[in-house]
């Protein structure tokens, strides 16, 4: 029996036909158990995702042609105010926290989340605040100035809506800050004993790093918005120049949550990405340490980066400077991961009829080119050019849609069987694959050019010259729509007809795939025994004499080689825990 | 790990190398480069498309290659190799992105010097806190109230001061709304932009326009001669000053060709500066979302010869002394600055429809 083999065994509840739920209605309660919370984040958010998708295409629908033709400039206006708000605080933010509220307990071997009824009360701050941003269209008076609500222009818009933005977002951060103290708590104290900070999951790696980022920027995001409540209903003049304000003080306590809010939103995919690589390519991860330390590295570096979203706004030359460097080395550390995640790749058996695999490539390949444009971004010179134009749209769509979205359907594909104890349709998952791919690509690609040559964003009508690419960019958005079509089919039917999975169907080593899926409630009878570490693949083979690495004996046995405990042994020794604790 | 022969690797280095360089250059993303300014920032795009263009085939090409590489062969249900890390490896590919990103910042660094980003302006940053050092002593004790109010020189009001001494720019400037002249934070000039090109600061330049926006329009002052316009003339190969403010919300000023863009935000005065070298009729763009017409505000900046220009001037100056003998009348500080500039309308190019925007305000 492979040490893999002697790990899955170990763990498997007694009761294994028990799942933590057994009705479809019991997704609608009250229920303070990790994994519901984390199913009623997910398809809550991806509710949300298809009404923020529609928004999009009604957009695009509009810039089909250079004249305001579709809708009135004002409706345009909110029509993209709310589909960035609803896309960042509505989708990705939350179903980042919906797979942590998944995975994480069960990835550390924990019965559930540290606070589990804080942890309900934060997702149900969601759905009402979620409902009341899109209500304000209802009322006729949605928001209007844009995510970023700039002041003077978001003073001057409609009171009603601008009230009700100002408040969804503070509900919305504020189940993002009591998610992420969960989460922490969680990580820190609920290991399963002997489980150090070096043998973890990635993916725990990455939810650290998140929510130590939310805990420290969200709060100065509040306290901005708070004080433009002031102002829009108080008559205080924190940021309305009439009575000596100063707008350009908004701008940097907004971007000093709003540009950590990016790393908010691509972290948690990080480390999805790091689970799936090596599950479906069969090898271990590249370099470990490096891409966990990396994520940690990008959490604090994207706290002193934040205006160089205000290189226009007139900032002092010098400070242009620092944020230009600061900017710049960001890009190092994510250059680590996406080299170590091909490292990874390089050699393997990948599983390529998996779409799980499949969109974990789609994410490095497309991510890059967020990546790189980020880096152009980056250079204060050029960036005066393309600011505000469709060149950053193309980036920030890349980067969110090419890097976010494709890491939550990498997350979704891997991790449906442990969910819902079935397995999806490959057949459709590829078809899934190969028309965002495609829509993606079509819609985001050419809006780097629109934006060089002179096409500013968040405009109705635009410049005739460039038809020909925002009709391009308008059928690949019709195209990224129809291809969530397969997607929701897929799950709906295979969730309930789909084949059964079994525990463990990708023969995958970290915990959370010891246990029954779906898993019963508090997941494990008892501490879960830890005999492998959690990417050991083709260790098997390392037995039969194929030599694992020139390197050092150390390094050859991997960074989790003190978790691989005999395996009539229950738990690491202990001399394995004084040495990593 | 299967290691290509050193050959090929050297032959796909060369290849690859050379598809960069070309395509870094003939990209054909950017419009026409119509500033001193803007051939500038082009070299660095492009030297920024060469590195990329290099790392986005090495990346997909490392993709795709693994992906029909190392695809799993049916039957085949091993698991790969165990390789969990190789340090020099892992060394090297955290080293050439670090020596790309520096590369590049320093070269911004340059453009960013070049093109005037460094005006002397800047350095005058907060002085409050520089005065209390220089009083011994003083530093400990000091409350708020104890400092002394500073003796710098207020450059933002100096410069508002400036602008509004030409009463065309007071008029549409709102003056009584939002106070042009603020203590703002830092004292200095508030927004210091881009500035003069080094070798010439601290001489004025050849040509200085006021620009105000305001929902949803450009108006340009020429304070030399006192007219208004709503587009832009400026004479080729001569430096021009934008002094630059807006009267509602915040406004950007944006010529694509010049690669410049500057956000005007009211109760601030900010300043760019660039040197037009190519003849042309230009787009001047609002790029800040300011308000549902927000597409609309768009403008011309017209770049011609000399003694065009100064035609153009003449002719601007007859009509400006016409329309003010008719409007004597009345008492240009009473109207509001939709209907002090309905008689221009038709010489500066508002359409109808934005005009009447104004008046709902």
């Amino acid at each position: 029996m492979t040490q893999a083999q002697v790990q899955e065994t170990a763990n498997i509840p007694a009761q294994a036909e028990e799942p933590g739920i057994r009705k479809w209605w019991e997704y609608f309660t009250f229920n303070t158990d990790h994994k519901v919370i984390g199913i009623q984040y997910l398809v809550s958010t991806f509710i949300f995702y298809c009404i923020g998708g529609a928004m999009a295409d009604l957009v695009r629908t509009e810039l089909r042609t250079p004249e305001v033709d579709f809708v009135t400039p004002e409706v345009y206006n909110s029509l993209f105010t709310l589909h960035a708000t609803i896309m960042i605080f509505l989708w990705i933010v939350p179903a980042g926290a919906g797979f942590t509220n998944y995975v994480l307990p069960l990835m550390i071997g924990a019965k559930d989340m540290a606070f589990p009824r804080l942890n309900a009360l934060a997702f149900w701050i969601v759905p009402p605040a979620g409902l009341m941003l899109i209500a304000s269209l209802a009322v006729g008076d949605a928001p209007d100035a844009g995510w970023t609500s700039y002041p003077p222009l978001s003073l001057v818009t409609g009171q009603v809506g601008e009230g009700i933005w100002i408040m969804s977002v503070l509900l919305l951060g504020t189940s993002s800050i009591l998610g992420a103290i969960n989460f922490l708590v969680t990580l820190l104290k609920m290991r399963t004993p002997g489980l150090g900070f070096n043998q973890l999951p990635l993916f725990c790696w990455a939810a650290f790093a998140t929510s130590a980022l939310v805990l420290v920027s969200t709060p100065v995001l509040a306290a901005g918005l708070i004080l433009l409540a002031f102002d829009l209903f108080a008559g205080t003049t924190f940021f309305n120049p009439t009575g000596g304000g100063d707008p350009v003080v908004y701008q940097h306590m907004f971007w000093f949550y709003s540009h950590p809010a990016v790393y908010i939103m691509i972290l948690p995919f990080f480390g999805v990405i790091s689970e799936v690589i090596p599950v479906h390519s069969r090898k271990p991860i590249f370099g470990y340490k490096a891409i966990a330390y990396s994520s940690l590295a990008i959490s604090f570096l994207g706290l002193i980066v934040w205006a160089h979203h205000m290189f226009t706004s007139g900032i002092p030359g010098w400070l242009r400077m620092f944020f230009m460097i600061t900017t710049m080395i960001i890009a190092v550390p994510t250059g680590i991961k996406i080299f170590s995640w091909m490292g990874t790749l390089w050699g393997g058996k990948l599983h390529l009829e998996r779409p799980a695999l499949l969109f974990a490539i789609g994410f490095v390949g497309t991510f890059v080119i967020g990546g790189i444009s980020g880096v152009m971004l980056a250079a204060v010179p050029f960036d005066i050019h393309v600011h505000d134009t469709y060149f950053v749209v193309a980036h920030l769509h890349y980067v969110l849609f090419g890097g976010s979205v494709l890491g939550i359907y990498a997350g979704f594909y891997h991790w449906f069987p442990k969910m819902t104890g079935r397995m999806l349709n490959n057949f459709w998952g590829q078809v899934h694959f190969v028309l965002t791919i495609v829509g993606l690509n079509m819609t985001f690609l050419p809006m780097h050019k629109l934006g060089m040559l002179g096409m500013n964003r968040r405009v109705a009508q635009y410049d005739p010259k460039f038809t020909l690419l925002n009709e391009i960019c308008t059928y690949g958005a019709y195209i990224l729509a129809v291809s969530t079509l397969p997607f929701i089919v897929n799950v709906i039917w295979s969730w309930m007809y789909g084949p059964k999975a079994g525990n463990n169907p990708w023969k995958a080593l970290t915990l959370e795939w010891m246990t029954t899926s779906p898993p019963a409630i508090e997941n494990f009878d008892k501490p879960p025994v830890l005999a492998t570490g959690p990417y050991d693949y083709g260790l098997e083979k390392a037995k039969e004499g194929v030599p694992l690495s020139d390197a050092d004996p150390a390094v050859s046995a991997g960074p989790n080689s003190v978790l691989r405990a005999e395996p009539d042994e229950p738990y690491p020794s202990i001399a394995a825990e004084k040495g990593e604790r | 790990m299967k290691i290509p022969s050193s050959i090929w690797t050297l032959l796909i280095g060369i290849l690859l190398t050379l598809v960069s360089l070309w395509y870094g250059q003939n990209h054909g993303l950017l419009p026409t480069a119509a500033s001193d300014e803007a051939l500038l920032v082009d070299g660095l795009f492009n030297t920024m498309m060469i590195a990329s263009t290099g790392i986005f085939l090495i990346v997909e090409g490392g993709l795709i290659y693994s992906a029909i590489k190392y695809r799993r062969r049916a039957g085949d249900d091993q698991d790969g190799p165990p390789v969990h890390g190789n340090v020099p490896l892992e060394i090297l590919w955290t080293a050439i992105p670090a020596i790309i990103v520096l590369g590049i910042s320093v070269y911004s660094f340059d453009v960013y010097n070049s093109i005037g980003g460094f005006s002397p302006h800047a350095v005058h940053e907060a002085p409050i806190a520089s005065q209390a050092m220089k009083m011994p002593g003083a530093a400990i004790a000091a409350t708020l109230t104890d400092t002394p109010p500073s003796t710098e020189p207020n450059l933002n009001q100096e410069k508002s001061d400036e602008a509004m001494q030409d009463p065309a720019t007071a008029a549409v400037r709102n003056v009584d709304q939002i106070p042009q002249k603020q203590n703002a934070p830092g004292v200095g000039s508030v927004a210091p932009t881009i500035g003069p090109v080094p070798g010439k600061e601290g001489q004025p330049p050849a040509l200085v326009v006021n620009v105000t926006g305001l929902q949803y329009a450009w108006l340009f002052t020429y304070p030399e001669t006192g007219i208004t316009t709503g587009e832009l003339h400026v004479p080729i190969g001569r430096e021009v000053q934008i002094n630059m403010t807006a009267n509602d919300v915040i406004h950007a000023f944006w010529v694509p060709e010049f690669r410049l863009k500057q956000d005007a935000i009211p109760g601030r005065q900010s300043e760019i500066r660039f040197t037009p070298n190519k003849e042309g009729s230009y787009a001047l763009i609002c790029a800040e979302l300011c308000g549902p017409y927000h597409g609309a505000m768009r403008s011309q900046v017209v770049v011609e010869k000399p003694e065009v220009f100064e035609a153009w001037m003449q002719e601007q100056q007859v009509a400006s002394n016409d329309t003010l003998n008719q409007a004597v009348a009345v008492n240009p500080a009473e109207l509001s600055p939709a209907e002090f500039l309905a008689p221009y309308t038709h010489d500066i190019g508002i359409q109808s429809e934005t005009l009447h925007q104004l008046h709902n305000k």
